[in-house]
């Protein structure tokens, strides 16, 4: 099963991106009580009556960052840690801060494969066609 | 935060999201399939890791830990304003499967890109949809100058089940491509009819 076992400590090439420290925006955490694992296409959608993050001190950049494109239209967590360039791990937590601080509010893609509606894949099938 | 908390203003469309995964060996064509469909310029995601190579997930000591990022594509098509599907490219290797593991979770299904001329590359990916009850379909990317094989030796040499579909394509053609996924949708909906018979007798 292992066909590449050369030097563990080489595991990272080109795939692989810059080695760098966890960022100092999450203050060393890289999980959030509220938030285990949340999904990569989970959907962030902004509290419309929510305070101005920009008013509480402690909320980072980042965090604002977040909040504002999720005004302009809900975001998944992925489309967040590539629009803000910050890895994935990073933008969990900061979620979750938002979260706790009612900035924002999470939608879980509930359904696993087995248990999609089938109208959903069709209407899927069919958007695709018509792309 | 207490004023006017329930009279927010009209509420925003929230999608529904759906994933499929695109895997496959290094230089296989991950990352032009997504960016032939994808609404939004190849974006890289990244992922923070230990050393190890797993992802940072407890609190304690991370500080004093050096991490890397991996980076894997990500696109995205908009079907509708309520239903947003997105791909998802990983590295092939398996040092990269805790990732899979993350991405696999809630997928409706895979694309194993294969490459005639490295076949043997997309051995890891295709055993690891079937292991995990995944429903995936082989995409047999033609390169310029590679030999074309017929379908069923390409099958015979990746050992498939005769319920995986096998596509020729070219991942630089957006027209192929949309083909490739809908054959993924397809799939994923006849192995859930399959398996809700197998549940319900
Ligand atoms: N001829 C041909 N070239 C391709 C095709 N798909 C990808 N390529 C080329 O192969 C190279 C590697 O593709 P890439 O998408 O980066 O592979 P990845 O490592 O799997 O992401 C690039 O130079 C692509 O332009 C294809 O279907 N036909
Ligand atoms: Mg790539």
């Amino acid at each position: 099963m292992s066909a590449e076992g050369q030097g563990r400590s080489h595991w990272f090439d080109d795939e692989a991106g810059p080695v760098v420290r966890p960022y100092a925006m999450t203050r060393g955490r890289t999980t959030s009580a509220a938030q285990h694992r949340l999904d990569l296409i989970a959907v962030v959608v902004a509290e419309s009556q929510a305070d101005d993050p920009e008013a509480d001190s402690t909320l980072s950049p980042e965090h604002v960052d977040i909040v504002d494109l999720c005004r302009d239209a809900p975001q998944s967590v992925a489309e967040l840690s590539a629009e803000l360039d910050l890895p994935i791990g990073v933008v969990r937590v900061l979620i979750g801060d938002l979260v706790d601080g009612e900035f924002v509010h999470v939608n879980r893609p509930v359904p696993p494969a087995e248990l999609v509606d089938e109208s959903i894949l069709r209407d899927v099938i069919n958007g695709l066609r018509a792309l | 935060m207490i004023f006017g908390r329930s009279e927010r203003g009209k509420p925003p469309v929230e999608p529904v999201t759906l994933k499929i995964l695109v895997a496959g060996g290094f230089g296989v064509g991950k990352t032009t399939l997504v960016g032939a469909v994808s609404e939004i310029r190849p974006l890289r995601t990244e992922e923070l890791l230990t050393e190890a190579g797993r992802p940072v997930d407890d609190t304690s000591g991370v500080e004093g830990k050096r991490t890397t990022t991996v980076a894997m594509d990500f696109g995205r098509i908009t079907l509708r304003e309520d239903l947003v599907l997105y791909l998802f490219g990983t590295p092939g290797q398996e040092r990269f499967w805790f990732m899979w593991d993350e991405l696999s979770e809630g997928a409706l299904g895979a694309v194993v890109l294969a490459d005639t001329r490295r076949l043997e590359d997309c051995f890891a990916a295709v055993d690891y949809f079937e292991r995990r009850s995944i429903p995936f379909l082989v995409g047999v990317n033609c390169f310029e100058g590679a030999d074309r094989y017929p379908a069923e030796a390409i099958r015979q040499a990746l050992d498939l089940d005769d319920g995986v579909p096998l596509l020729l394509c070219d991942a630089r053609d957006r027209e192929s491509v949309k083909e490739i996924l809908i054959g993924v949708v397809q799939h994923a909906m006849a192995y859930q009819a399959d398996r809700r018979q197998t549940v319900t007798t």
